[in-house]
């Protein structure tokens, strides 16, 4: 059954080269073209199901060492050797099954979504391609054959973006998108380089079996690089600008691409070469304080949007910043778990962020709508577990994944007291603007038009039932990793254990020396892990509360306040809501200087230089030309007079 | 009286077995026109293509012998067994594409594909002679035909002419030849190529011997005439613009690959021992070669006349893995032989369907808009263009890469950046032919001549030879390294 692992990736490429070649010729119709596309996928998550309880068969310490499914030679020069084969184990098989089967049901949900567009057909084209490219990105057992996956879905998400092209937004979200990208790819090509250099190869098993004869600089040299490919592909600081701009895509790519899958693949990266970055604590730090400022940044930015979907988009960045600030203190099975549960919530908050627009006339600007929960019952409420899961409410996956994440930045070696405070901050923020978005949107009052109020309603059952099994999922999505200490068994972390090993415990280091006086002080009887664990949940609990509190306060209840506020601190609030300006520094720092630099080096350089010297060369190759073939003259007796004078001259030259 | 006893055994005949196949065909062809109405000498043609396969069938048989024959006369062995293999190719390509072309020009009696046939036997024996005199024999055969069948359009004066400028020319570098033999002859003391080989491996002969090297002057003399190195080039544009197209294409590449094939083994075979003279010679000669045949060709407007410059740069190409003359060297040589077997014929081939009956359409003005008019054709021209450019994924590009990797490995470092360069120009010429039939409007209405399949076959095997030899070249280059290990 493992060996089937192929078919998983082969499914989605056939539905693309269905639909994207004969689709498209043969006009087919949305039905068969619907289908088409989410069998492929249906089968795709069908055989990860079948290929993860093969997997779950085998003892435990059996199921990293799968052997991996070689398919062909596919680069043969001298030593070097690549192939196209597929890994299969506990990490791969996790992300196999996330990617296929949140694509399966977002494919399910865009039949509905997309179904008057007429590039339907191209549409679900590029999604099966998508699909492809991230199931090759996390299968694959070498690093040239997930690059190849890596710049597919950054092409797929280039594609989507500007899916609608006609219009100037997209098409330019779209290129921002691949040009930001192009920075990350070619840190984490570099650092593929770096390895191929090293060790001679680029497969992760040879690869991670060599690692450990390499030296600490190096090593971190090649983590640094590779980080910043997953910056580039997981929108961290300072390489996050082109996600907001990405919502021009369809609501579903936003979802899929954008929140669910293809932007988690850094992490995914970071998780597989977790040997390499357990080598390289200056990496790990990185990672870990790159993560947690871009959570808190992201969060902040997220909390005066009004656009439902660039809300959600900063949130995505923000919680994506907690993946990173897992991997970054080590706690890589903790990021893994909360990548699977936000690929729930947040796929399923866009999901509703589509079905409130479909609702609204395509509608995006909160202020503009409000009070229609009764009109779109399922929706809202499948949004409330959502917006309840990422909150990290007790009891929903969000809390579960994030607590952890939270305890392992303050107990692990690698971790410290302010990541933890940071990431407790960026938690409450989260709360507040996810509640704010949901106050704003579906209770008080309504604000739309009458024209749009006329209108909406809900969304027809093939929208409504991938909504109502993402909610399901994230409910339920976190009980496979209840921590011990809530007296569970945390099955995903055992499960991922045989490849990521054993998260590091809470054991007695340098940041809780730091903290005991604190806590101490506080009269509580702490100093031992279980219960500092138990009282920093409560915690972030707490600061969780807090912020839905003061979103209760400001957008039901006092809804004047928010005013007001905007005019006292007028200054911050511009700054923020402008995103601190980071587009038009950008664009100042780097996108005109490059232009301008380019300007010159097309006139001076490229115009002046190269083109001159090389149409001075053309001409005197010309000339010489014309000046060679009147040698050419036709007459027998010249020919013969070259021979004898050639004959002559190779006489000369050789007996001399 | 035992120099009259011939005994002839049955090695013998099987190591000639595909010249005894082709001479045996070319006569009976010869018998059938004679016979045959003349509106029904269609089948000739046919006949020929019979021929050839046969001998190719009797080549086959062939495989993995090694034997020498006639008194170690001529010689059976993987390089001859390659250049065999080569010569039939092109000759079956050849009476492709002449089924049509010579149905269309009028040239259908049956000498002409008699004469092919001779010419690929004389060929053939070039490539498989061991001995100066058979070499010589082969060459002559080969040439004869050749003179006649550039002359064989009887009405057409350029036709004519280039027959008779080819045939004065040939005869008087035929005597360089033939003295330059007689020299070594009269130093060495034999014309058996190993025993020339042995003789001066056992005696210091370095610049003892001005006869002995002025024999190998005129030697290369003899051969660069026929391989049109400059200077002994100038009748190449000529006769190749006057011949007829398909005989052209025989031109630039049968009587090239012959020419190579006998240059190579008296230069590795007998002469390696003044290797450090002959290089230097061999050095300039591929400068002068690349360098004067890419710049001609330049500035010509006849794709008749730049192919023919273009064939005299591509023999210098071939010069210069002939300097390497290391392993990767001279199986580059055969690689590219090959490559330009291909690439050639098929550039040739487009040439001729896109004329008619006296109006051979080979002015580049010409091909302005056939890429809209005639697309796959014009596709066609487009891989044989970018092959001779030397372009990826074209077998031009892997014989190029070769030749100047062996040329790198050397260390002869300028040949490689001149060959390089040479490359860069040439890519102008070629490519202007593809500008013209993308991007430039049509002057007038063209209608393709004869179209036949046959041709269009002979096209379709070009193709799939430039790009296979361009995608997958490992399998021919282990050919052609297997074919001249027994030179090293």
């Amino acid at each position: 059954m493992i060996d089937l692992v192929w078919l998983i990736p082969l499914f989605p490429a056939v539905g693309f080269l269905f639909n994207g070649l004969i689709g498209k010729w043969l006009d087919l119709d949305k039905r068969v073209v619907g289908s088409v596309a989410c069998t492929a996928l249906g089968l795709s998550f069908l055989f990860s199901i079948l290929i993860f309880f093969s997997l779950l068969k085998l003892p435990p310490e059996a199921r990293a060492a799968v052997p991996d499914k070689v398919l062909f030679d596919w680069i043969v020069s001298g030593d070097f050797k690549t192939v196209i084969g597929y890994k299969v184990d506990p990490l791969s098989i996790v992300m196999a099954l996330v990617v296929s089967g949140v694509s399966f049901f977002i494919h399910v949900y865009s039949v509905g979504y997309m179904h008057d567009d007429p590039g339907f057909t191209r549409y679900f084209a590029y999604l099966n391609l998508f699909v492809f490219m991230m199931l090759t990105l996390v299968l694959a057992n070498n690093f040239l054959l997930m690059f190849v996956g890596w710049e597919g879905v950054g092409l797929c998400s280039y594609l989507l973006i500007g899916f609608w092209f006609e219009r100037d937004a997209p098409a330019n979200a779209g290129k921002k998108a691949f040009v930001v990208n192009r920075v990350g790819d070619f840190g984490f090509l570099l650092g593929i380089f770096l390895i191929f250099a090293h060790l001679g190869t680029v497969g992760f098993n040879e690869v991670f079996a060599k690692a450990p004869s390499l030296d600490t600089a190096t090593v971190t040299l090649i983590t640094l690089m590779l980080f910043v490919g997953a910056a580039g592909k997981s929108a961290q600081i300072p390489l996050y600008v082109w996600l907001p701009d990405a919502m021009e895509g369809p609501t579903p790519v936003s979802s899929l691409i954008h929140a669910a899958t293809m932007v988690t693949s850094g992490v995914y990266m970071i998780a597989r070469c977790h040997l390499l970055y357990s080598m390289a604590p200056i990496s790990m730090a990185v990672v870990a304080i790159v993560g947690a400022a871009t959570a808190l940044y992201a969060a902040s930015m997220g909390l005066l949007q009004f656009d439902i979907k660039r809300v959600l988009a900063y949130s995505t960045i923000s919680q994506l910043g907690y993946m990173f600030l897992a991997v970054g203190v080590g706690a890589f099975s903790a990021g893994i778990f909360h990548l699977m549960t936000h690929a729930f919530f947040k796929g399923l908050l866009f999901l509703g962020a589509g079905s409130v627009m479909h609702a609204m006339s395509g509608e995006l600007d909160m202020r503009k709508m409000g009070g229609i929960w009764k009109r779109v019952p399922i929706t809202f409420l499948t949004f409330l577990v959502a917006t309840l899961a990422i909150a990290g409410i007790p009891g929903f996956s969000g809390f579960f994944s994030k607590d952890e994440i939270l305890w392992q930045a303050f107990s692990s070696n690698h971790g410290h007291l302010y990541l933890w405070v940071v990431g407790a901050v960026a938690a409450g923020m989260t709360a507040f603007y996810m509640f704010r978005l949901l106050f704003v949107t579906f209770l008080g009052p309504c604000r739309a038009s009458e024209e749009v109020k006329k209108h909406i309603h809900e969304s027809p059952p093939i929208m409504t039932i991938p909504l109502m099994v993402l909610a399901l999922l994230s409910v339920i999505g976190g009980y496979v990793g209840i921590p011990h200490i809530l007296g569970g068994r945390n099955f995903f972390h055992e499960f991922l254990a045989p490849v990521l090993g054993g998260a590091p415990q809470g054991t007695e280091h340098a940041a809780f020396s730091l903290v005991r006086p604190v806590f101490a002080s506080g009269g509580a009887a702490v100093g031992e892990g279980v219960n500092m664990e138990l009282l920093l949940m409560g915690v972030s609990v707490a600061v969780a509360i807090i912020g839905i509190c003061i979103a209760f306060y400001l957008y039901i209840w006092k809804t004047e306040v928010p005013k007001r506020l905007g005019e006292r601190f007028k200054t911050i609030y511009t700054i923020v809501f402008n995103k601190y300006y980071v587009d038009e520094i950008y664009e100042v720092c780097f996108v005109n200087s490059t232009k301008k630099l380019g300007t010159f080096l097309w006139r001076r350089f490229d115009d002046g230089v190269v083109d001159r010297s090389v149409n001075l060369v053309a001409e005197l190759m010309a000339w010489l030309g014309s000046v060679l073939r009147r040698i050419q003259t036709g007459y027998v007796q010249s020919y013969a007079l070259g021979i004898i004078l050639g004959a002559v001259i190779i006489i000369i030259f050789l007996i001399r | 009286m035992e120099l009259f006893q011939v005994q002839v055994t049955m090695t013998d005949l099987l190591v000639i077995a595909p010249e005894l196949a082709l001479t045996g065909f070319a006569l009976v062809i010869l018998l059938m026109s004679a016979f045959a109405r003349p509106e029904r000498r269609g089948f000739l043609g046919y006949t020929a293509l019979l021929g050839v396969v046969a001998a190719m069938v009797s080549l086959y048989w062939g495989i993995g012998v090694e034997a020498s024959a006639f008194g170690g006369m001529v010689r059976i062995d993987p390089l001859s067994f390659f250049f065999k293999a080569m010569i039939l190719l092109i000759c079956l390509l050849i009476v492709l594409v002449s089924l049509g072309y010579a149905k269309r020009e009028g040239i259908g009696f049956g000498e002409y594909y008699v004469l092919i046939l001779f010419a690929a036997v004389g060929m053939m024996l070039m490539a498989s002679g061991v001995n100066l005199l058979i070499i010589f024999l082969g060459l002559e055969v080969m040439s004869i035909s050749i003179y006649i069948l550039a002359g064989i359009m009887r009405d057409d004066t350029r036709s004519v002419e280039a027959a008779f400028k080819y045939f004065l020319l040939g005869a008087f570098a035929s005597a360089f030849l033939l003295y330059g033999i007689a020299l070594i002859y009269a130093s060495t003391g034999t014309l058996d190529l190993a025993g020339i080989g042995r003789v001066l491996a056992e005696q210091s002969w370095i610049s003892g011997r001005p006869i002995l090297i002025t024999g190998v002057a005129l030697l290369t003399v003899g051969f660069g005439f026929k391989l049109a190195l400059v200077p002994f080039h100038m009748w190449t544009p000529d006769v190749y613009e006057g011949a007829p197209t398909s005989i052209t294409a025989f031109m630039a590449t049968g009587v090239k690959a012959a020419g190579f094939a006998a240059f190579v083994r008296v230069f590795f075979y007998a002469l390696p021992s003044l290797q450090a003279h002959w290089t230097q010679i061999m050095w300039i000669l591929a400068v002068a070669t690349m360098t004067v045949g890419n710049i001609i060709a330049l500035s010509q407007s006849n794709i008749k006349r730049m192919l023919a410059y273009s064939s005299i740069a591509h023999a210098g190409y071939i010069l210069v893995a002939f300097v390497a003359g290391n392993e990767l060297g001279i199986s580059g040589i055969l690689f590219y032989l090959l490559a330009y077997v291909f690439m050639n014929i098929g550039a040739f081939t487009v040439v001729i369907l896109l004329g008619k009956k006296g109006e051979e359409n080979t002015l580049i003005g010409d091909y302005a808009g056939i890429g809209y008019h005639h697309p796959l054709l014009a596709l066609a021209m487009a891989v044989f263009m970018f092959s001779l450019a030397g372009v990826p994924p074209t077998a031009g590009f892997m014989a190029k890469f070769y030749v100047f990797s062996a040329a790198v490995k050397a260390d002869y470092y300028w040949l490689a950046v001149i060959g390089v360069l040479n490359s860069a120009v040439a890519a102008y010429y070629y490519l202007r032919v593809l500008i013209y039939m993308y991007f430039r409007e049509p002057e007038r209405e063209q209608a393709i001549g004869g179209f036949s399949p046959a041709a269009v076959l002979a096209i379709i095997i070009s193709v799939w030879g430039v790009l296979q030899m361009g995608i997958l070249p490992s399998a021919f280059l282990a050919l052609a390294r297997q074919s001249i290990q027994f030179l090293l």
